[in-house]
């Protein structure tokens, strides 16, 4: 086991690495502004008293280094600083709205992940035939699509022609979990259909790679029907290439949000980053960023993981 | 009951009979799951959705008609080494072919094709569709087609040199890096990682809070965003061709690196090049139409299906499908790319089971 930990170390080291470089990114490119932040947020035509208001209560005056770390510092703690453009301490903002992003990518994993894989091996046993060319033309048709085409498919059919479900996810705090289950339906949905989609394919190429082995032929001769064959050999050895793909969704679902919050105008951190760019109010576009970027690298660091955990070959360096 | 109905299941069922006796297994499973599905449906949703189901089949069936017909088409006017390969393309990847052809042919001669201009106000905003204009107009009084064949130009146009460049860019680094080895294949494999693990929408739209909104600011984002992924490619590709023997023999001939890369790698990896290239675009353009679609990317007046989807959503709640057009031009146009490239990756690696 000891090997296992050294690699386990390893990447969650290389894993922060990554991080405090990306960090180093968001903060530097800010830096990259021609002329300096307050003069980029209030325009050319900001008088003298305006620009240095906004220097001081941004802090502008300490060499970059000094902001950096204190920025850094503060964002371990959950303290963003405050918006440029209203004041209001970032952290206050982006903290509702990450809990309404992480509820809403949640949602739509509970549902995708089972149904992608249950697919993804119904698909991987009817190979070949007409049913698997079928489900390959429509998920490359649903992968290809921009989010914002299906959502607004979803919207005109499940909302405006039919009223099964609200198309503006709009939420209030007396809401009980029902109804917050079918107010969330319409965009949860639409990530739902984009993510089977790939993780069905993933699962399928990962499950179809593996038939080609030995001990499949083996399981095959003995005269194992072919869904056991598939259930109870092939599946536990594609275990580390479909936990990359669902880490790797689940990952989008966080990330890429940010155009399906925005159809369905849903209160979380990507309309918010949306707002923050026009608006250019960097304190919480750095912040926003910083958050989607840990996300991602953490998530992709827990499927490096697992994969290595679920399976022993890659335990041992060749 | 009515006769649409009665009609409807006769021709599914005695369909499915007569491919079950003739013995045609695919087209019988195809077509009796449908009359199965078709059953479930009519109970729930009655008429209606059996007239969409009909509806669906028909668009299909004129595709797969249109797909087989240009198939053949290109077969008799291409040379016989392409005609051999295209003769076996299945009918997905024709239709590809045929929509980057019809979106090629619109965005090169858009002046001619529409009949106004893609800024120029005609009717009243939201004006429906007359025997002037074929799609009514938009949220400004302009003319929905006219802007819909220019954004062919625009979007599609941006979107290709953007891939272009980060193509460029990433090929000429991973064939340095696969050729040169040492401390510049480091340093831009650690470069290529860092921008990788930064998602491309929300790196997007860091650069494009600090650069602003302009076209060469996008072009160049999208392009450093996505040139990794062809680094990487490049380099795995280049570097299994570099340890070859006819390499080594180039070498103890003399010849310089540039011969290397232009006459014995470059040849020897065309084929999962263009196929990236491909990907690359769906990609790319995808990121573009996003970006316009949050009033990032493309800026008005200028044509461009993105921000069409977002000038003109208020209508789908009215039940209007004018916002889906451009929308589906975006998906027509990623889904054909896709389709193509999965024929030429099922072609170059030979993949049976």
């Amino acid at each position: 086991m000891g090997d296992v930990l050294d690699i386990i170390v390893k990447r969650l080291a290389l894993g922060a690495v990554t991080l405090l470089v990306i960090s180093i990114i968001i903060f530097g490119m800010v830096e990259l502004l021609p002329g300096d932040v307050a003069q980029a947020i209030l325009g050319q035509g900001a008088t003298a008293e305006n620009l240095a208001a906004l220097r001081a209560r941004l802090g502008l005056g300490d060499p970059a280094i000094v902001r950096y770390f204190d920025w850094l510092g503060g964002a371990v703690l959950g303290d963003f600083g405050r918006s440029a453009v209203t004041d209001t301490p970032v952290g206050d903002l982006i903290g509702p709205r990450f809990a309404n992003t992480l509820f809403l990518a949640c949602y739509a994993a509970v549902i995708a992940v089972p149904l992608a894989i249950t697919l993804g091996v119904i698909v991987a046993l009817l190979r070949n035939t007409i049913f698997d060319r079928v489900a390959n033309v429509a998920t490359l048709t649903a992968i290809s699509s921009p989010e914002f085409f299906l959502g607004y498919i979803l919207i005109l059919y499940l909302s405006v022609k039919t009223g099964y479900f609200p198309a503006i996810a709009k939420l209030s705090s007396d809401m009980t979990f029902l109804d917050l289950l079918h107010r969330t339906f319409l965009p949860a949905l639409t990530m739902v259909l984009v993510v089977v989609a790939h993780m069905m394919r993933m699962t399928r190429a990962a499950i179809i790679n593996l038939l080609a082995s030995p001990y499949i032929e083996m399981a095959r001769v003995k005269g194992m029907p072919a869904w056991k064959v598939i259930v109870k050999h092939a599946l536990p050895n594609a275990w580390a290439p479909i936990i990359n793909v669902i880490a790797l969704n689940l990952a989008y679902l966080i990330t890429g949000v940010v155009l399906v919050e925005f159809v369905f105008v849903y209160p979380g951190i990507g309309q918010l980053l949306v707002d923050s760019v026009t608006k250019r109010d960097f304190p919480i576009v750095q912040a926003c960023c910083l958050i989607f970027a840990a996300t991602f690298i953490l998530l992709n660091l827990a499927a490096d993981v697992l994969s290595i955990l679920t399976n022993p070959r890659l335990r041992h360096k060749k | 009951m009515n006769y649409f109905v009665i009609g409807y299941y006769a021709l599914l069922i005695g369909a499915s009979c007569l491919a079950a006796f003739y013995g045609k297994k695919s087209a019988f499973l195809l077509l009796f799951s449908l009359t199965l599905v078709s059953f479930i449906v009519g109970i729930i949703g009655g008429e209606t959705w059996l007239w969409n189901i009909t509806i669906a089949a028909g668009v299909i069936a004129l595709c797969a008609g249109t797909a087989y017909a240009f198939r053949e088409f290109l077969v008799i006017v291409t040379p016989y080494e392409t005609s051999k390969a295209l003769a076996k393309a299945p009918l997905t990847a024709s239709f590809g072919l045929f929509v980057i052809m019809t979106y090629l042919i619109a965005g090169v001669f858009a002046p001619v094709i529409a009949p106004f201009g893609e800024a120029e106000v005609i009717s009243q905003s939201y004006a429906p569709a007359d025997e002037n204009m074929l799609m009514g107009a938009d949220q400004l009084g302009r003319d929905l087609f006219s802007r819909l064949v220019y954004g062919a130009r625009n979007t599609v146009g941006l979107a290709f040199i953007a891939t272009t460049l980060a193509f460029l860019a990433g090929t000429i680094a991973g064939l340095l890096a696969a050729t040169r080895g040492g401390w510049f294949d480091q340093a831009m494999g650690r470069l290529a990682d860092v921008i990788m693990s930064i998602p491309s929408l929300i790196f997007a739209l860091l650069m494009l809070s600090i650069f602003g909104t302009n076209l060469s600011v996008l072009v160049i984002i999208v392009a450093i965003i996505y040139s990794p992924r062809v680094f990487r490619l490049t380099r795995a590709v280049a570097g299994n061709i570099v340890v070859m023997d006819y390499i080594e023999a180039a070498r103890l001939r003399g010849e310089g690196m540039w011969y290397l890369v232009r006459k014995e790698i470059l040849p020897n990896s065309t084929a999962p090049l263009i196929a990236e290239f491909g990907l690359e675009f769906c990609f790319v353009f995808l990121l573009i139409a996003g970006l316009s679609f949050l009033g990032l990317g493309i800026q008005p007046p200028t044509a461009d299906w993105g921000s069409m989807v977002r000038d003109n959503a208020t209508l789908i709640s009215f039940g209007e499908i004018t916002p889906l057009i451009p929308a589906a031009a975006i998906a027509l146009l990623t889904v054909a790319v896709n389709f193509v490239v999965d024929w030429m990756l099922y072609r170059s690696s030979g993949l049976k089971e």
